[in-house]
């Protein structure tokens, strides 16, 4: 242990290192503060332009509503349940709860699905024709069954959800263990692996990443078919106060209703970027 | 004689279809023999390995290893494979450890194992580093840590330095002699770099052209440390690059 070794990265740290360390981390932190600024910049410009627009009726009030407007809505909603008959959070809880069932069911059947699919030759040969003919079929589609089927409820809804969501969690986890490396399935098996150590120690793992995207592509469909969800009658949601604000014409309403699915979206999704974080290891982050 | 040997290797043929790749091959393997294999290119080496670690099955022949069948299962069979291996979601220790994880080891023999080979490698800085925090030769190194620490039956290495720059390598080499000295592993070395294979071996088979036979054995007695520029280790190179003249 006490020969020095020629390799790269084995240089005690001196004094003079770790200045040329901290001036890097201050660059760096730098530029993040100037291109975070970059970003506020392009949006607040937008938001003028758009204040504008509408104050000067460039635009009429009736088809798009300022953003001092749409702000104010946004505010009063909170807790009054006028024209639509319920406020927002009721309609954000209503809407995040079907989201989340449908997702769910969609990730632990479809993740599952998708990992045994890209191990099992047999398997993929039993369920692959049938998956391939489904898989084009828009959610949407399957409305009108889903409601012969299963009525007009929370099922029927959480059922649309969950084939929006189910297809990218089979596709990519299926893709992810079918790339795995064979020279490292070879390693395992030259240390004895059984099968199922080679699934769960090389092909899941190696598997993970394009799962995550899988499981982030998921959330996107299922979240965005929410609204189409919930043309089956609805009491509350945010699609269905979507279609209220058209019926009513109140673009102010509509505008807060989507803002809200498109901010709760982009919510949701960095959530999953931590645990992805937290679960794929040793990869370099982006 | 019989007592000491590791490895017996008895009549072994392959056979894809119609193409014989592996003739009538029949050697033994000493306990803590490190032995070189060279021979031209696509002669079948990689076929040959890939029926020692029981990856493909032979047409004929048998390999035994302490007089049983070779079985990965069983034996602790390791392999360092050309291209790099380490498992990108393992850190370095985790990564050296994995072969011990899969038989199952008791937890402080693993301990045990993996500080001994982080220690020879002198990689204690690295233990927690993921492969995409290094270097190709120090992921190299950390596959290379992984075969010996499952002290193995049978270590098999594939080239395992084929990409390396000559300074590296001569260094990788040194190293792979004292993990070698260290553990008392029998190793089967994998080369198409004929110096290399004189500067490690203690006994080099020559394979012939397609179908592979064994074409002759050299054992190189020269003391280590070798030196490459030595009359004698000239002699020795020079007398198996002309067996490979020959074809």
């Amino acid at each position: 242990m006490a020969k020095e070794k020629p390799v790269s990265g084995g240089q005690p740290e001196s004094a003079a290192v770790s200045e040329s360390i901290r001036i890097e981390n201050q660059n760096r932190a730098r530029e993040k503060r100037q291109l975070f600024l970059i970003s506020l910049v392009s949006v607040t410009v937008c938001l003028v332009i758009w204040e504008l627009a509408v104050r000067t009726a460039l635009i009429n009030p009736k088809y798009l509503s300022a953003p001092s407007q749409v702000f104010q809505s946004f505010i009063i909603k909170f807790y009054d349940p006028t024209p639509d008959g319920a406020t927002l959070p009721v309609h954000f809880a209503s809407s995040l709860y079907l989201a989340l069932v449908g997702y769910a069911a969609a990730v632990i059947i479809g993740i599952p699905l998708g990992l045994v699919r890209g191990y099992s030759r047999t398997f993929y040969r039993l369920i692959n024709p049938i998956f391939e003919i489904v898989r084009p079929i828009p959610p949407i589609a399957w409305i009108p069954l889903s409601v012969i089927w299963l009525g007009i409820g929370t099922t029927a809804k959480g059922f649309i959800i969950f084939l929006a969501a189910f297809v990218p969690c089979v596709i990519n986890s299926y893709t992810g263990v079918h790339q795995t490396n064979p020279t490292l399935i070879n390693v395992a098996k030259t240390c004895g692996a059984n099968d199922w150590q080679i699934f769960t120690t090389v092909c899941i793992p190696s598997a993970l990443p394009l799962t995550f995207t899988g499981l982030r592509v998921a959330l996107g469909n299922s979240w965005s078919t929410l609204v189409a969800a919930e043309l089956l009658s609805a009491k509350a949601g945010l699609g269905y106060m979507i279609q209220q604000g058209r019926s009513l014409v109140r673009p102010d309403i509509i505008i807060v209703g989507m803002l809200s699915i498109g901010i709760t979206g982009a919510l949701l999704s960095s959530c999953l970027s931590r645990v992805e974080k937290k679960f794929v290891k040793g990869r370099n982050e982006r | 004689m019989s007592n000491d040997v590791k490895v017996s290797v008895r009549n072994l043929t392959k056979c894809f279809g119609d193409l014989k790749v592996l003739d009538n091959i029949s050697f033994d393997i000493k306990k803590g023999e490190f032995i070189c294999v060279v021979g031209p290119t696509g002669c079948g080496k990689t076929t040959f390995l890939n029926l020692l670690t029981r990856l493909i099955p032979q047409t004929s022949g048998e390999i035994l290893i302490d007089g049983e069948p070779a079985d990965p299962k069983k034996h602790n069979i390791s392999f360092v494979f050309q291209e790099p291996s380490a498992f990108s979601w393992l850190t370095t220790q985790e990564n050296i450890e994995y072969g011990l994880r899969i038989k199952k080891m008791p937890e402080d023999y693993i301990k045990q194992q993996s500080d001994k080979v982080i220690n020879l490698l002198g990689l204690d800085r690295f233990r927690d580093a993921y492969p995409h925090e290094m270097s190709v030769s120090m992921e190299q190194r950390v596959v290379i840590g992984r075969a010996f620490a499952m002290n193995p039956d049978l270590l098999l290495m594939d080239e395992p330095y084929g990409q390396m720059d000559i300074k590296m390598r001569f260094f990788l080499e040194d190293e792979v002699i004292k993990l070698w000295k260290a553990t008392g592993s029998t190793v089967l070395f994998i080369t198409h770099n004929l110096e290399e294979a004189v500067y490690l071996a203690e006994r080099v088979l020559v394979l012939s052209a397609k179908p592979a036979t064994i074409k002759a054995q050299v054992p190189i007695e020269i003391g280590r440390p070798r030196k490459v520029s030595d009359p004698a280790f000239i002699e020795v190179r020079k007398q198996i690059t002309d067996m490979i003249k020959w074809w």
